[in-house]
């Protein structure tokens, strides 16, 4: 009998069907899962059939062969649902496959899987609020020498003397970048000295918004100095938000205005050289800064100094040397020297095939 | 002399290297072109597809300046694909990808006219959000975008009554000149497999991703794009016009120049610092 | 007072922002989409700013004949040109508007990436010196992955494009990932440091 039910269905129904509210979600989610069956090779799929309480199944989705599992994101938080399972291939269906058990949508409050991010979060959070808690304390706190970052007074110093502009490019991020706030940041010290030495400063801007912090930042830093009247509006401005036209209205800039000094600190892409290198045949004194790994070969090439990744950074507490802002630095350093050694030790761990540190990082 | 050289100016150099890169326009040099492991990987990802099966989604989350490298990706993969009779979903993340994806498929269906729209392929309109509608499209593609970029509601289409989220779609494969949400939303949360097709200048950053498998392949550069034309005409029979191989020779060409400019920068430095310390 | 509220709200927000992101609740989810959405709105009023600002700068320009104005005119007339042709042309296929992005636009961006190639060749000639032990190697390694990186460098050596996916995958990932550990801890200090009101650059001021 058994014989003959086999000739019958050539291709067996799926089992070990499980239906489980997904996890960490919003809800109105259950996932189901299932054995891959032994001629999975054979199939094109396997279709996904549900019902709620005493309710006959009904078709809710597909998936490929070689996959075990499907989202059902069509369920309603609160309700019961079984679910069944069947094979296909180009031409016929296997039977169905046993129903799950009951399984109820929920929606959590707390994302599990990212309980080592809540850790680390709090650890170097500690690490950093100790650290300024310890600068305010008035100790000494050692950082070394930034050399791109010594040069800014020498660069602004230098546009003052030929009594030529001063070209600060903010990149082409957002302010959603914390690349470009870190940009933000040295603008505001730079416009300072600009300020002081009474040096025309220009800041071609890629995004509105960054523009609008920009001519906030350079005024304030005016102000700040008592030279509101020094200030000019027109010099801080929006180019356009295409990458390349952006380019080329920053290069003409630079050919026509021949500014002494080029700041190119931010997120920069594929235009970082085509900036530099104009920069360059101007003759101008060129400081670039960028955590853009891909751009920093660019900028070394063709700049004069470079400040590079992390060193962006910490470039406004290096500039002011405000004892907070020094004792943030310190704290990053120590997160650093924690991350280094679950590098080191997970790394020896895993090459004994261990994988316990590893595992620990999973998210 | 040395000084001379090491004064030259840059205009000069602009001259030959625009030479080198027209000479093999016009004479082909036809070079042979070795497959790297990430290009032939990502073929062979695509070439497992079934035919009729899941649909690949080709995104262009990339602008006209980078159309010179990613075009060729785009119209490789797109043939490839066709050939194989595989599903496709066009999408652009960034605004002008949409018109782009567009004329590259114009381009590709002039080969594969019985080609139909809405049965082997769907064209995407652009949706505001960028990395949202990446995690929008796992949830449910139908409400991600609604309609198709000719305003036919999505629902309505022959190949998308199958396709709801990544659990219908075999591959996403993202050509981009800068960051892709892809990795960190569809690969890390919903577990879908990437393909990568990136500028030459962005390839560096896409490596640590393979080495994770984050990524499983990737064409990188005009000689990514080379090497899967080379793929292609050597297991599909695709003849014709190479675009990528053809700017292979120009890139070779000037690689070497260049080289030989370096080298011949640093004996003119040398030279000029054995005088100045001689004197 | 001017400081003072913007620096509330921006430790108020990032505080909840980082809660929200260890809640996956649909609450949480809608309120992220709600604040992501207002970025956008944001962003489009910026955008107005910003395209006023471009009005301006270049007017001024064009009013004081500075040097290059006539760039400003040509920038000022396409701004109201394109717009114009797109709001009463439509944006759709065939469109005039389409055929000045497929035709100008696009061409003009490729161009400008295409310059990339020659400033690579004289940035290349000018910079790249054995000046010391470490230009050295650094020289060295970029003639063996220019040469692995084209066909030519297989006639050369056949397991060359091989050594230079290693070096790309092994020595230069290594310093990548360095740089990227720095970074990432630098960028979520600076959060920290603005959430906390310790940096205020980004307001205009240290006081």
């Amino acid at each position: 009998m058994i014989f003959i039910f086999a000739l019958w269905c050539s291709i067996k129904s799926p089992d070990g069907v499980r239906a489980y509210d997904t996890p960490n979600d919003a809800g109105k989610s259950i996932n189901i899962e299932w054995k891959l069956a032994a001629d999975d090779s054979l199939l094109v799929g396997y279709e996904v059939f549900r019902a709620t309480n005493n309710d006959t199944f009904q078709y809710v989705g597909n998936v490929v062969s070689g996959n075990r599992s499907f989202k059902d994101t069509k369920v309603e938080d609160g309700l019961a649902y079984r679910y069944k399972i069947r094979s296909k291939t180009t031409n016929e269906y296997s039977d169905f496959s046993l129903p799950s058990a009951q399984v109820v949508s929920a929606p959590q409050w707390y994302h599990k899987g990212k309980t080592i991010t809540l850790i680390g979060l709090l650890l170097f959070s500690s690490l950093i609020l100790g650290a300024i808690v310890y600068a305010r304390k008035g100790k000494h706190l050692f950082i070394r020498r930034i050399a791109g970052l010594d040069e800014l007074d020498e660069a602004v110093g230098r546009a003052t003397e030929m009594g030529k502009p001063l070209l600060y490019v903010p990149g082409l991020s957002g302010m959603t970048d914390i690349a470009t706030i870190a940009s933000v940041n040295i603008l505001s010290q730079v416009a300072r000295k600009t300020a002081e030495y009474s040096t025309p400063i220009i800041v071609p801007n890629r995004d509105p918004i960054v523009m609008t912090v920009t001519q906030e930042v350079v005024k304030e830093a005016y102000l700040e100095k008592g030279r509101p009247e020094g200030y000019n509006a027109d010099n801080v401005f929006f180019l356009t938000d295409s990458q390349f036209a952006y380019a080329a209205g920053v290069c003409g800039i630079m050919m026509r205005d021949k500014p002494a000094t080029n700041l190119f600190i931010g997120m920069f892409y594929a235009e970082s050289l085509l900036l530099a290198e104009t920069g360059n045949m101007t003759g101008a004194i060129q400081i670039a800064g960028t955590d853009a790994v891909t751009q920093l070969p660019f900028f070394i090439t063709a700049c004069d100094y470079t400040i590079m990744g992390e060193e962006l950074y910490a470039a406004s507490a290096y500039i002011s040397k405000e004892p907070l802002l020094l004792g943030s630095i310190k704290g990053q350093d120590y997160s650093k020297l924690i991350v280094l050694f679950f590098i080191l030790v997970g790394s020896i761990f895993g090459l004994m095939g261990n994988r316990v540190i590893i595992s620990l990082f999973n998210i | 002399m040395w000084n001379k050289i090491l004064g030259l100016d840059r205009r000069w150099i602009f001259l030959l290297t625009a030479v080198c890169i027209i000479l093999p326009f016009i004479l082909p040099m036809g070079l042979p072109m070795q497959v790297s492991p990430p290009v032939q990987n990502l073929y062979d990802k695509i070439d497992a597809i079934p035919p009729n099966g899941p649909a690949l989604v080709l995104d262009f989350n990339c602008d006209a300046s980078t159309l010179p490298e990613l075009g060729p990706m785009a119209i490789a993969i797109l043939q490839q694909c066709f050939k194989k009779n595989i599903k496709v979903i066009l999408m652009g993340l960034s605004m002008p990808g949409v018109g782009i994806a567009q004329a590259m498929l114009e381009e590709v269906k002039v080969k594969f006219p019985d080609k139909q729209n809405g049965i082997d392929y769907v064209l995407m309109p652009y949706v505001v959000g960028f990395g949202i509608v990446v995690l929008r499209m796992g949830e449910d593609i139908h409400k991600t975008f609604e309609t198709d970029y000719y305003g036919t509601p999505l629902d309505s289409l022959p190949m998308m009554q199958g396709i709801h989220n990544y659990d219908q779609i075999a591959l996403v494969v993202c050509l981009t000149g800068s960051v892709t949400p892809w990795i960190a939303f569809a690969n890390t949360r919903y577990g879908q497999e990437i393909g990568l097709g990136v500028t030459a200048v962005m390839a560096p950053e896409a490596y640590p991703y393979l080495q994770t498998n984050q990524v499983v392949g990737m064409i990188g550069g005009l000689k990514g794009a080379a090497e899967y034309e080379t793929l292609l005409n050597k297991n599909l029979g695709f003849e014709g016009r190479k675009t990528a191989c053809i700017g292979m020779d120009s890139q070779s060409i000037v690689h070497i120049v260049m080289i030989l400019f370096i080298i011949l920068g640093n004996i003119a430095y040398f030279a000029t610092k054995k005088r100045v310390s001689n004197t | 007072m001017r400081r003072a509220v913007p620096l509330r709200i921006c430790l108020i927000m990032g505080i909840v922002m980082i809660i929200q992101f260890f809640i996956p609740h649909r609450y949480s989810q809608d309120f992220y989409t709600k604040v992501l959405d207002w970025n956008i709105i944001i962003g489009i009023f910026a955008l107005v700013l910003g395209i006023q600002s471009l009005f301006h700068s270049e007017w001024t320009k064009v009013r004081r004949r500075r040097s290059g104005w006539g760039f400003s005119v040509v920038t000022i007339v396409a701004v109201i040109v394109v717009a114009a042709i797109g709001i009463w042309g439509g944006i759709g296929e065939g469109s005039v508007f389409i055929k000045i992005y497929r035709n100008l636009t696009m061409s003009m961006q490729a161009t400008m990436f295409a310059l990339l190639g020659f400033y690579m060749a004289s940035a290349a000639f000018r910079a790249f010196r054995a000046r010391t032990k470490e230009a050295t190697v650094l020289l060295i390694a970029a003639i063996i992955v220019m040469f692995g990186r084209v066909p030519v460098g297989d006639l050369v050596w056949h397991k060359l494009p091989d050594f230079v996916e290693w070096i790309l995958m092994y020595p230069s990932m290594a310093v990548q990932r360095g740089i990227l550990l720095g970074v990432a801890l630098g960028s979520a200090a600076t959060s920290l440091k603005i959430l906390l009101g310790i940096e205020r650059g980004w307001l205009g001021g240290s006081k």
